[in-house]
């Protein structure tokens, strides 16, 4: 028989894949290797929502699927929407006695296009009303699936094909948008980051979020070797680096109570993120170092309302 | 292989009968580069098998994690992480 989990430990891990092989996600792919870990964490008793971009395109290549658990794709407006029905359909459905009693989660996935910019009114009323569902949005920091057209979720200084870095430009001109931030002004109960290269930090938030009652959001950072230009077995470390760097820190929300789930004494210098990754290729030192400060800046902020949360 | 086909050979309503049938598709034919694992070295602490983007990697019955070539794409991310260093990437011509 084949062994059903791979043990680290004393955490297991299903070696079931409800993400099937033979998808066409990019040659060393982060946002391949974070679903694949959110769908582990998750398991069969799930209806996923997913909006367009490259998750949907490259697990749907119609007569293909990599999907193994219940599946919808939905449009890039819509997809809080169309979970918020799912799970009002599931319940009234239990109210009338007619689904087995089963818990089944109700989940939606977009990339940071579908979530911060064009998808953000539909989940802020899907966070309003209280569906009890999890959004995850898998971060890869431009619409990736159209070819590296920026997003709101761009970082300042990255070169993308619709904000490109030249004699007049540094590429992107404005700061991420901090959608952690407009989620948790929801104040809805649980609101983290992750990062497929912190496995099982990852796996654990998703499991948390799928479980809390009420509405979840999990924003995950998904290296892309094809938009961020680094060769493909960086994936992990550029992953790394970005905690490391604190450009991207690991943190959650619960009931408003704030944590930080990695806190390096002292922070490596982002200029070691940033030269590994072609987007970031045209920087000067100057540059480098406003980058730095507006880390700092972000990184004090954020180590601020952890201390003012309550242990 | 997904490109022979036709829309005559699609299911009415365009339907898929199989959950997950993707896996007939062969990845592996996308790899310039393959990963060799080194026994001896493989301290068989999975951790190439959970950071496969492809899900290429399996437990085999030795309790190794051997790379499916079927699906493996090359990206390497298996090599770079191994702490034993027990992976090597090959151009694919050579034997
Ligand atoms: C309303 C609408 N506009 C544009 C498109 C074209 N489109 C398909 S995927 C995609 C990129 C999605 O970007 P993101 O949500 O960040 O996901 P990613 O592909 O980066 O994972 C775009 C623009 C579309 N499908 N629908
Ligand atoms: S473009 Fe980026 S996110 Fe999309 S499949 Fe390729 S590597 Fe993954
Ligand atoms: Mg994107």
């Amino acid at each position: 028989m084949k062994a059903q989990a791979v043990k680290f430990g004393e955490k297991l891990v299903p070696t079931k894949e409800f993400l099937a092989e033979g998808h066409s996600f990019c040659i060393g792919c982060g946002e391949a290797l974070a679903l694949r870990l959110a769908c582990k964490a998750l398991g069969k008793d799930v209806i996923i929502a997913n909006a367009t971009g490259c998750i949907e395109i490259c697990t749907s290549p119609l007569p293909f699927t990599s999907w193994r658990v219940p599946w919808i794709h939905t449009l890039f407006e819509n997809t809080a929407a169309v979970i918020s029905g799912v799970e009002a359909g599931l319940k009234t459905l239990t109210k009338k006695n007619k689904r087995p009693v089963r818990d089944i989660k109700c989940v939606a996935i977009a990339g940071d296009g579908g979530t911060s910019d064009i998808g953000i009114q539909a989940l802020s009323g899907a966070f309003e009303r209280n569906h009890e569902f999890l959004y995850i949005c898998f971060d890869n920091e431009a619409y990736m699936n159209t070819g590296v057209q920026r997003s709101s979720a761009t970082p300042y200084g990255a070169s993308t094909t619709t904000a490109p870095a030249g004699k007049f430009s540094i590429g992107q001109i404005t700061r991420k948008k901090n959608m952690v931030a407009i989620a948790a002004a929801h104040d809805i109960p649980y609101v983290a980051t992750a990062c497929p290269s912190y496995r099982f930090d990852l796996m654990k938030k998703v499991r948390k979020g799928a479980e809390v009652k009420g509405p979840a959001y999990v924003h995950i950072l998904s290296p892309c070797p094809t938009g961020w230009r680094y060769s493909t077995e960086l994936t992990v470390k550029i992953g790394q680096l970005a905690v490391q760097t604190g450009i991207f820190p690991l943190y959650e929300i619960e009931n408003g109570r704030y944590r930080l789930n990695a806190d390096p004494p002292k922070l490596k210098p982002i200029e070691e993120y940033l030269k590994l990754q072609g987007r970031y290729r045209h920087l000067t030192g100057e540059q480098i170092e406003r980058i730095q400060e507006m880390v700092n800046e972000d990184y004090a902020k954020l180590k601020k309302k952890v201390a003012a949360s309550p242990m | 292989m997904a490109d022979e086909l036709t829309w005559k050979d699609l299911e009415v309503g365009n339907i898929i009968k199989e959950a997950g049938n993707a896996s007939f598709r062969e990845t592996g034919d996308w790899r310039t580069e393959k990963p060799i694992l080194d026994k001896e070295k493989c301290v068989k602490c999975a951790l190439c098998w959970i950071y496969c983007p492809d899900a290429a990697i399996k437990p085999s019955e030795e309790g190794y994690y051997e790379s499916d070539l079927y699906y493996c794409k090359g990206c390497g991310i298996c090599a770079s992480i191994c702490p034993e260093r027990a992976i090597t990437m090959i151009a694919e011509e050579e034997k």
